[in-house]
């Protein structure tokens, strides 16, 4: 599946440290293999009926180093099969973030973006220019990353990718030689 | 050209071993550079392994890459609490048994690895957070998520971005009742819960001549708390002794050179420290234990990967004999490994905590992840040795945890309220 390049929807406003026992709780991910009956634990620690309240192509907006904690990946398939459709932080802790691409869950890291934003504004994600678009019309960048990253991303993650290429997006790096 | 980067004054120990292990780069790389690592060990439990071999299943590579460096774990919720977790541990018995790779039971994988397998210069990748313990004797350790893993296991290799730098030079000498766990939580309030997000950490001076292999794994254990990608301790002669004792040999004793650059550097006087306490749901809200002195305890959990080596179940010994439970407390204390488990029976100490009113489990990380052993209901309160204080990690979303060294946990347990383990010592 490749993503849409633009994504609009409402935004759920979170805080800053947002960390992956909130996301999902240890005793519900670790009891399932299903990212469907892990999606009925989003957000758990924040509030328990969110699966309930939350719509397809909800957007993400949080504050500084979310998803900090444990390496779950369950922590961000739990959004993405809550049918959130990508998530804006100010920044994401490291082994969050990288899940996310191997997921194939939009993740961009937009500095001072929670503060731009109010709880439930209709707001545009732009995965072509890598950018938001807030409720007023004006657009910030999202911080650069990797094109190799942004492709796997956009692939769907490491599973599509892999069935499309037979290799993983840094096997071809490798020959080149990235250093700058 | 690798011996020349070993001998590069300019290197972090970060962008050092990465330089010497990137396969066949032959080129100087620093922060924010991307290149891909060979492993030598990857390691998955049994919250992470089961949607490893899912993924694996769905990239569809016949066969993994190489099943004698392949771990899987079973430690998080040993045994089996439950019939789903249950039928989930027999899918990681079901895969190993199909692929060859190796399976560990009954031991959290971090201390089981350090135990048997973790040397100075490996590239090491878990799908456990804390992996980054095997920074302890100079090893490059660090957690991933389940898809990376299962493409670690298709291709053993996987992508890292080099990544910038912290020193922290420790100096002085420890009081009495304070110990590793104090210092890093002494750290982590001092650079916040993202402070060490995606850096190297470098743990330098003349106080860590003093810390044991032990208390060295705490500490990388623990740096986690803020984030960090590595956390390290060069190859010194206690590393080196360590490695005499358990027969085992570095693959490259990476130093970082004098004139390495760092994105911050602190220094820190340990004999300053006094024993600390972080807050319910931020691991950086870290007090004195005077201020939270008193604060009533419906639980003390002693144990995880972060605190339950053997080292911390004597400290606990020592303050628990000739003691009791306070009445209404539980005081649960779960070893780090089987090894550990063994050696507090032969010496005397799981006595002591039964005669406390403890109770003494076998290894996992049980109450830690709030799983089994020591789950909290509505609205309680623990005081842990474990690494995480958010909200629900050890059941209802409404309890509460405070996190503190195995002492300060076990002197808590005693007077049913957290409690200075100084008295105590």
């Amino acid at each position: 599946m490749t993503a849409p390049s633009i994504l609009k929807g409402r935004a759920w406003v979170w805080p800053d440290d947002v960390n992956t026992d909130i996301i999902i709780p240890f005793r519900f991910k670790a009891r399932t293999n299903d990212p469907v009956e892990m999606a009925k634990y989003a957000m758990y620690g924040f509030d328990p009926e969110f699966y309930k309240k939350v719509k397809a192509g909800d957007l993400f907006v949080a504050g500084k180093n979310f998803g900090g904690g444990s390496s779950r990946e369950q922590a961000p398939v739990a959004i993405k099969y809550s049918n959130v459709a990508a998530v804006i932080a100010e920044s994401f802790a490291r082994i969050f973030y990288r899940n996310c691409f191997a997921i194939g869950l939009p993740a961009l890291e937009v500095p001072g973006i929670a503060k731009q934003v109010k709880q439930f504004d209709e707001i545009e994600v732009n995965l072509q220019d890598w950018s938001v678009k807030t409720r007023d019309g004006s657009v910030h960048p999202a911080l650069k990353v990797p094109e190799f990253l942004r492709g796997l991303m956009r692939e769907g993650g490491l599973v599509e990718y892999y069935k499309r290429h037979h290799n993983f997006p840094w096997e071809t790096l490798e020959t080149k030689a990235v250093a700058r | 050209m690798r011996q020349d980067i070993l001998n590069d004054d300019s290197l972090t120990f970060a962008e050092k071993i990465i330089c010497v292990r990137a396969d066949g780069l032959g080129k100087i790389l620093r922060p924010g550079d991307i290149t891909v690592l060979p492993v030598d060990l990857a390691m998955a439990q049994d919250s992470t392994g089961p949607l490893a071999i899912k993924v694996f299943g769905e990239i569809g590579v016949p066969k993994v890459w190489d099943p004698s460096k392949i771990h899987l774990v079973i430690d998080h919720s040993f045994p089996a609490p439950d019939e789903k977790v249950a039928n989930l541990h027999h899918l990681m018995r079901e895969f190993v048994k199909k692929t060859g790779v190796r399976l560990v039971e009954g031991s959290i994988s971090h201390q089981h690895l350090l135990e048997n397998h973790v040397v100075p210069g490996m590239i090491l990748f878990g799908a456990d957070s804390h992996t980054c313990m095997g920074g302890a004797v100079g090893a490059f350790a660090t957690g991933i998520g389940s898809s990376e893993m299962a493409a670690v296991w298709a291709s053993g290799k996987l992508w890292v971005k080099v990544p910038e730098s912290i020193k922290v030079n420790l100096n002085g000498q420890l009081n009495k009742g304070v110990f590793a766990r104090d210092i890093v939580s002494h750290f982590i309030a001092t650079v916040g819960e993202d402070g060490g997000n995606y850096r190297s950490i470098e743990w330098k001076g003349p106080a860590v001549k003093d810390l044991s292999i032990a208390s060295r794994a705490c500490i990388s254990n623990n740096s986690m708390e803020c984030g960090c990608k590595l956390s390290i301790f060069e190859v010194d002669p206690t590393t080196q002794e360590y490695l005499r004792s358990v027969n085992r040999k570095s693959m490259y004793e990476i130093h970082a050179g004098s004139k390495a650059s760092y994105k911050n550097e602190y220094d820190v006087n340990i004999g300053k420290i006094v024993p600390e306490v972080a807050e319910p749901g931020n691991v950086d809200k870290v007090k004195e234990v005077g201020e939270v002195e008193g604060t009533p305890i419906d639980e003390a959990f002693i144990g995880s990967s972060t605190n339950g080596r053997y080292e911390d179940l004597t400290v606990a010994a020592k303050i628990l004999k000739g003691h009791k439970v306070k009445t209404g407390t539980r005081c649960v204390i779960t070893p780090a490994s089987k090894g550990v488990f063994e050696q507090a029976i032969k010496n005397g100490l799981a006595e002591i905590f039964l005669q406390s009113g403890a109770v003494f489990t076998n290894a996992t990380c049980g109450a830690c992840v709030g799983t089994h052993l020591g789950v909290l209901g509505e609205n309680e309160v623990c005081i842990s040795s474990s690494p995480r204080n958010y909200i629900g990690r050890m059941g209802a979303i409404t309890s509460k945890i405070y996190l503190s060294s195995p002492a300060t946990a076990a002197a808590s347990a005693i007077e049913g309220k957290i409690a200075d383990p100084r008295r105590y010592l």
